[in-house]
């Protein structure tokens, strides 16, 4: 169930490992989207992607609704990053529609934009295998995360001084709420390829959020870390989503963790997608347990 | 002392500055005072080698913005100096602009060829990109070999001195000013283009392409456009070289010019501006020193006299070679090092 978003000195009263204060006032709507909370953002519709013989996604159709966490479960090869792909653009279905609903205008088809249009209309995403610039300090991958807000003049980048300056000062501001809501203040001028693997993790989420998007794709930020490193990580999801409204796609292995933070889950299996749901309904859901888990298991989430 | 202990800024603006430390405004202070010094005490050789420097190391630049910051690779540098050259020299000679005017149509003709020729980047990389650029070089170079009305053809092309307010420009000490200050504009803008958004894009789809078009880089434009700036400040080297020099032959931007640019940015560091400066007069003054070495041993080794130009060409290579293999980064890694080290002296980690 979507909760209220929070307040600068707002502490949420639950079970103790959400609960926190939040440090500050931010200046800075991260959420670019121009919906309404609940309104439909994202809506895959009968999307099919196969590769030669390989059937990597069947038919499969869902909704992400503005200001939800919707997880992504299901197997590996299910089918999960194919989808977020083509969602980014970088994959194109050979079927099917993949409609980002926008506040003002028509919906636009992301399965027939480029990678750098679909950023532009406000889809941002993290790799499963971490994509970052190695070679840049944290401060430029976030200001990179800028890029589609920017205005790019040659003649007053060239000169610096004047329009140039004062823009990267501008965005600077922004750039600075997102390291102080990931909490990574101290790794500003590091560059990222000496980062350990859990902090580059979340300098790929922070570069996302730079980029204010109406829809934000987590490709399992969790993956390979520790326990300690994983609740880290699941926290600055939710702070992301609660503190600043921001609609998240989150395809994530560790079934506690998705059944807590997740408004909405969807189950891919061999591609197809067996059903979406509030995480009660979809833990208990026959098809689920047996699919995803095989027959006699013990239900997801069970433990953890 | 503020300087071991680290830099802190109150403000962004502080922190956006170029130079933070007292010590780094010194340095530059010091450079400048020693540039302004030179002309007068250099002998007439070694400001003819000063001026060759400054003209390579605005192509150096040039060809790094491309190579080192955007990661795509150039084998038409010699053609995009010939460009720059051939243009600004018919439009002084044909057309008679001033020379100023005739080398800002000279950057400008050169990025628009450059970007024709960065076209097949859209598609290609790597090696691929490198034998797509070579064609630009061999294309080039034919056009001006062949199109004997406009470029003279294979004969030189003499260019009229420079007049400006009915004063000649010309001589190795007024050149001097002329190319110092063009080199240093030119490793200012630079400077400049990487500290803003657009620079930091090039550099993206260096690191990680994907990852620079999802966050909205279109890698058409912005490759497209590394091709043309680059190719601007190459086509600005290529002017200076017509006007400095008076006269411009195909032979001056041969495959091999393209090569030795390489070796500059290799040596240099790629991806640094300074490097680029490094690597240019690195470049320019190792045949010189091997010629005085080959002048000056030449009585005991008459042999070695006798094959300088071979052994120059090993001597390249073998530079190149030792780069690649103990310092990639190039001379701007190895000072970079070396300030670092006299920095914390005398406290050791
Ligand atoms: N670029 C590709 N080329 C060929 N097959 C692919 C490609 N990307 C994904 N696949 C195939 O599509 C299926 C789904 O993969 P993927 O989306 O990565 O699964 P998941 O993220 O759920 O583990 C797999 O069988 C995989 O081999
Ligand atoms: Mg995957």
């Amino acid at each position: 169930m979507p909760l209220p978003a929070l307040r600068a000195g707002e502490v949420r009263p639950t079970d103790g490992s959400r609960a926190h204060v939040v440090s500050r006032a931010y200046q800075h709507d991260l959420n670019g989207s121009g919906l309404e909370r609940g309104a439909v953002q994202v809506e895959v519709d009968a999307v099919h992607l196969h590769f030669g013989g390989v059937v990597a996604i069947e038919e499969v159709s869902l909704e992400v609704r503005q200001g939800d966490i919707h997880a992504i479960i299901g197997p590996n090869g299910a089918g999960k990053t194919s989808l977020l792909n083509c969602m980014s653009g970088l994959y194109r279905p050979q079927r099917g529609a993949i409609r980002l609903h926008r506040g003002d205008g028509d919906p636009v088809d992301l399965t027939t934009t480029r990678p750098s249009r679909s950023a532009r209309l406000g889809v941002a995403r993290s790799f499963q295998n971490i994509e970052l610039f190695r070679h840049m300090t944290v401060l430029e991958n976030l200001l990179l995360g800028r890029h589609v807000h920017m205005r790019h003049r040659l003649a007053a980048s060239l000169a610096w001084f004047g329009p140039a300056r004062r823009q990267e000062i501008e965005h600077r501001d922004l750039v600075e709420e997102v390291i102080d809501l990931l909490e990574i203040p101290a790794l500003r001028k590091l560059p990222v390829g000496a980062l350990a693997y859990g902090l580059q993790k979340r300098v790929e989420l922070g570069r996302a959020l730079c980029m204010q998007p109406a829809v934000l794709l987590l490709d399992e930020p969790m993956a390979g870390m520790n326990a300690e490193e994983k609740e880290d990580m699941a926290r600055f999801v939710l702070d992301v989503n609660e503190l600043a409204g921001v609609t998240t796609v989150l395809i994530e292995h560790d079934m506690g963790v998705v059944m807590d933070v997740s408004h909405q889950v969807s189950v891919l299996d061999f591609g197809r997608c067996l059903v979406t749901g509030e995480p009660d309904v979809v833990r208990s859901d026959e098809r689920v347990i047996k699919a995803y888990l095989g027959a006699g298991s013990e239900p997801m989430g069970a433990g953890t | 002392m503020a300087t071991a202990t680290g830099v802190y800024h109150s403000t962004y603006t502080a922190d956006l500055a170029l130079r933070h430390t007292r010590s780094e405004h010194a340095r530059l202070a010091i450079v400048a005072i020693a540039l302004v010094i030179l002309p007068f005490l250099a002998t007439p050789y070694w400001l003819t080698v000063v001026n060759q420097i400054g003209i390579a190391a605005i192509g150096a630049i040039g060809l790094n913005i491309l190579v080192g910051y955007t990661g795509q690779i150039s084998l038409g540098q010699g053609g995009f100096l010939a460009v720059g050259a051939y243009t600004s020299g018919l439009l002084v000679g044909d057309l008679g602009l001033p020379f100023p005017l005739a080398m800002v149509g000279a950057v400008l003709m050169t990025a628009l060829v450059g970007a024709f020729f960065g076209l097949p980047a859209l598609r290609l990389k790597g090696l691929y990109l490198a034998i797509a650029t070579l064609a630009a070089q061999f294309v080039i170079i034919w056009v001006v070999r062949n199109w004997d009305v406009v470029t003279g053809g294979t004969a030189a092309l003499a260019v009229p001195a420079g007049e400006l307010f009915g004063w000649t420009v010309r001589g190795d000490f007024t050149w001097y000013w002329i190319i110092t200050g063009c080199a240093a504009v030119a490793a200012l803008a630079a400077t400049n283009l990487f500290r803003t958004g657009l620079g930091r894009a090039f550099v993206a789809i260096r690191d990680q392409d994907i990852a620079a078009e999802v966050i909205g880089v279109d890698p058409l434009r912005h490759k497209v456009l590394a091709f043309a700036i680059s190719s601007g400040f190459v086509g600005l080297a290529g002017a200076l070289t017509a006007h400095y020099r008076l006269i411009v032959t195909w032979e001056r931007f041969t495959l091999e010019v393209s090569i030795l640019y390489l070796a500059m940015i290799i040596v240099g560091g790629l991806g640094s501006v300074a490097g680029s400066i490094y690597g240019a007069a690195f470049m320019i003054l190792l045949p010189a020193w091997i010629q005085q070495l080959g002048q000056s041993v030449g009585g005991t080794f008459p042999a070695l006299s006798r094959n300088l130009p071979a052994v120059q060409q090993a001597a390249f290579g073998l530079v190149i070679i030792l780069f690649l293999v103990f310092e990639p980064r190039g001379l701007a890694r190895i000072w970079q090092r070396m300030k670092d080290y006299i920095r914390l002296w005398p406290f050791r980690y």
